[in-house]
């Protein structure tokens, strides 16, 4: 046991130090994340004037959002986005499966999810460090669109939220590249993902926003506990039980996205063969 | 005797009369690209639906935004504010525009930063034509054509539904013009970026300005109120010229034109010429500092 500690935390360590090496880019790779935000800002806010002067001054919220609100939920999104979204996971196990690469996790003692589940927190870890410092400027910048810090107990929410959203995209990502077993080539299927992705995990516009029925259908899919869930508990739109039922059934998904994986890797490596030295 | 000794200048001048049909190497390009996507045609059919899909999604948004307001931005919708159909009006022209630069424009920049960075542009260099025509017309995207097909579609749909439009004869002649200016603009803007990595190796991030920097572009410029949004206006208006690229041909269609708009459509065809100018010299001392990658 303790053996197997050491290996992933020498893993883990390795993988930090990789991820240190280009941390040069980061920093205006993050900065230049938010400039999408500000076209947004820009844009409900014209939303906002344009209700009011159609509507008079009756109309100040869409769907329970104030124009404040919509502006806090795009910040927060993004915070979602940076733990849910796993860039190059599902298309990097794919082309390690269609160039056969994958060979090195069948011979060598490494089990390949959690190798990949280690790289990932190591990238994360150091993404964190060091976007906090983008991020508490933006964030302290904007202060006056939030409604100001929630009770403990919704942050503690939202936080438990955010690792669940972490492991729910990794396992989700984990899931698609493994199709690659079946398909040599994945990526178009990936893009049809990333685009549904876009759309209804809530990165685009708050998803109460949404008519019947598919605010029904966006109930059913997990994408929403990618980007959209742990921002409305942060904005505490989802709150008491439902904020519990939401949790519970995000950790569900968790659940049966690594199930899933684990046993499409296990088919897929029996269907898998290699050839060549 | 003194015949038989050629001159090489005068040899270089006869050469340089037979010039190439740029016209026909882009034909060739351009079916060249279809035979390629042809040949598999189940990858086009998923790409140019999944184009599709992207487009229709973004449609979908702006039809939940008009479910909840009336219009954008305050005032009337002859000056500032844009109602739902003179809005859709702006968004088909987007797409006209963006189609078209993802169509021939957004594969061939891409390419020409790998070809920078691998030492693959000698081979561009060494062929007899404009090396600026041949990196940025080689391949033609033709699943970009999807998207052309639903902002066609979307232009039907919309423009007769403007309320109080009627169409004349200087909005068919000039919007074309315009449309062009606009592709001409967000062109000189893309071949820069790609440009770039002659001097900076990596190219990741340039790409990821391009997409963050046209994003301002997708929305009227009305929308950048306020001490920031004005500076934000201001720059993307005089300093990089994209607000114009769709703001400028959508309001000839979707409004009435006002003397403040003429001006900025006078301004616009200044900031075309501009830009492909300065985008043309900085290729060129791309090309000038560019150091062949290989030994």
């Amino acid at each position: 046991m303790l053996a197997r500690v050491l290996t992933w935390w020498t893993i883990l360590r390795i993988c930090i130090e990789e991820r240190l090496v280009y941390r040069g880019d980061f920093w205006l790779g993050t900065l230049m994340r938010f400039l999408p935000i500000v076209t947004q800002i820009f844009l409900w806010g014209a939303v906002f004037t344009g209700m009011q002067a159609a509507g008079g001054s009756g109309a100040r919220a869409i769907a329970g959002y104030s124009y404040h609100d919509f502006v806090a939920y795009y910040l927060l999104t993004t915070i979602s986005r940076a733990f849910s979204s796993m860039p190059g996971l599902a298309g990097g196990i794919a082309l390690q499966i269609r160039n056969g690469e994958i060979k090195k996790y069948l011979i060598q003692p490494v089990d390949l999810l959690g190798f990949l589940l280690l790289m990932r927190m190591a990238h994360k870890i150091v993404y964190y460090l060091i976007a906090l410092v983008p991020f508490a400027i933006v964030f302290t910048l904007c202060r006056g669109y939030f409604p100001g810090w929630p009770p403990a107990d919704v942050l503690l929410a939202f936080v438990v939220s955010l690792l669940f959203s972490f492991l729910l995209g990794f396992f989700l990502e984990a899931t698609l590249g493994m199709i690659g077993f079946w398909f040599l080539e994945v990526s178009s299927l990936l893009f049809v993902y990333m685009l549904f992705n876009f759309f209804f995990s809530g990165h685009m516009f708050p998803l109460d926003m949404l008519p019947a029925p598919w605010n029904k259908i966006v109930q059913l899919v997990p994408l929403q506990y990618l980007a959209y869930f742990p921002s409305a508990v942060f904005l505490q739109k989802i709150e008491g039980r439902e904020l519990w039922m939401g949790l519970c059934i995000q950790a569900a998904w968790v659940l049966f996205f690594m199930a899933t994986s684990r046993v499409a890797y296990q088919r897929g490596v029996k269907r898998y063969s290699g050839f060549g030295g | 005797m003194q015949n038989a000794i050629r001159n090489p200048q005068s040899e270089i001048r006869n050469r340089a009369i037979h010039r190439p049909s740029y016209f026909r190497v882009f034909l060739t390009f351009a079916r060249n690209s279809l035979v390629r996507d042809m040949l598999f045609p189940a990858n086009f059919i998923i790409e140019s639906i999944s184009s599709f899909c992207w487009v229709m999604m973004n449609v979908g948004f702006y039809l939940l935004i008009f479910h909840y307001t009336a219009q954008i931005g305050g005032g009337t919708s002859d000056g500032a504010a844009w109602d739902k159909f003179q809005f859709f009006v702006f968004i088909a022209t987007s797409m006209f525009i963006n189609s078209v630069v993802q169509m021939f424009f957004m594969t061939n920049a891409d390419e020409f930063s790998d070809l920078i960075r691998t030492g693959g542009l000698d081979f561009a260099l060494l062929k007899p034509i404009d090396t600026q025509f041949l990196v940025s017309l080689r391949k033609v995207e033709w699943a970009s054509l999807a998207n052309l097909v639903v902002a066609i579609a979307l232009m039907g749909y919309a423009l007769p539904r403007v309320e109080g439009f009627t169409l004349t004869v200087w909005q068919v002649l000039l919007y074309p013009v315009y449309v062009a200016a606009g592709i001409a603009i967000l062109y000189s803007l893309t071949i820069v970026l790609a440009a770039l990595s002659v001097w900076l190796g990596r190219n990741s991030s340039i790409y990821d300005f391009w997409f963050y920097i046209t994003t301002f572009s997708r929305y009227p410029m009305e929308i950048y109120s306020g001490r920031i949004g004005g500076l934000l206006r201001w720059g993307f208006t005089f300093i990089v010229p994209i607000l114009i690229v769709v703001n400028v041909p959508a309001r000839m269609l979707a409004k009435p034109l006002t003397r403040e708009y003429a001006y900025l459509a006078l301004f616009a065809l200044a900031a075309t010429a501009a830009s492909l100018r300065a985008s043309r010299w900085v290729f060129q001392r791309a090309l000038a500092n560019y150091r062949s990658a290989s030994s």
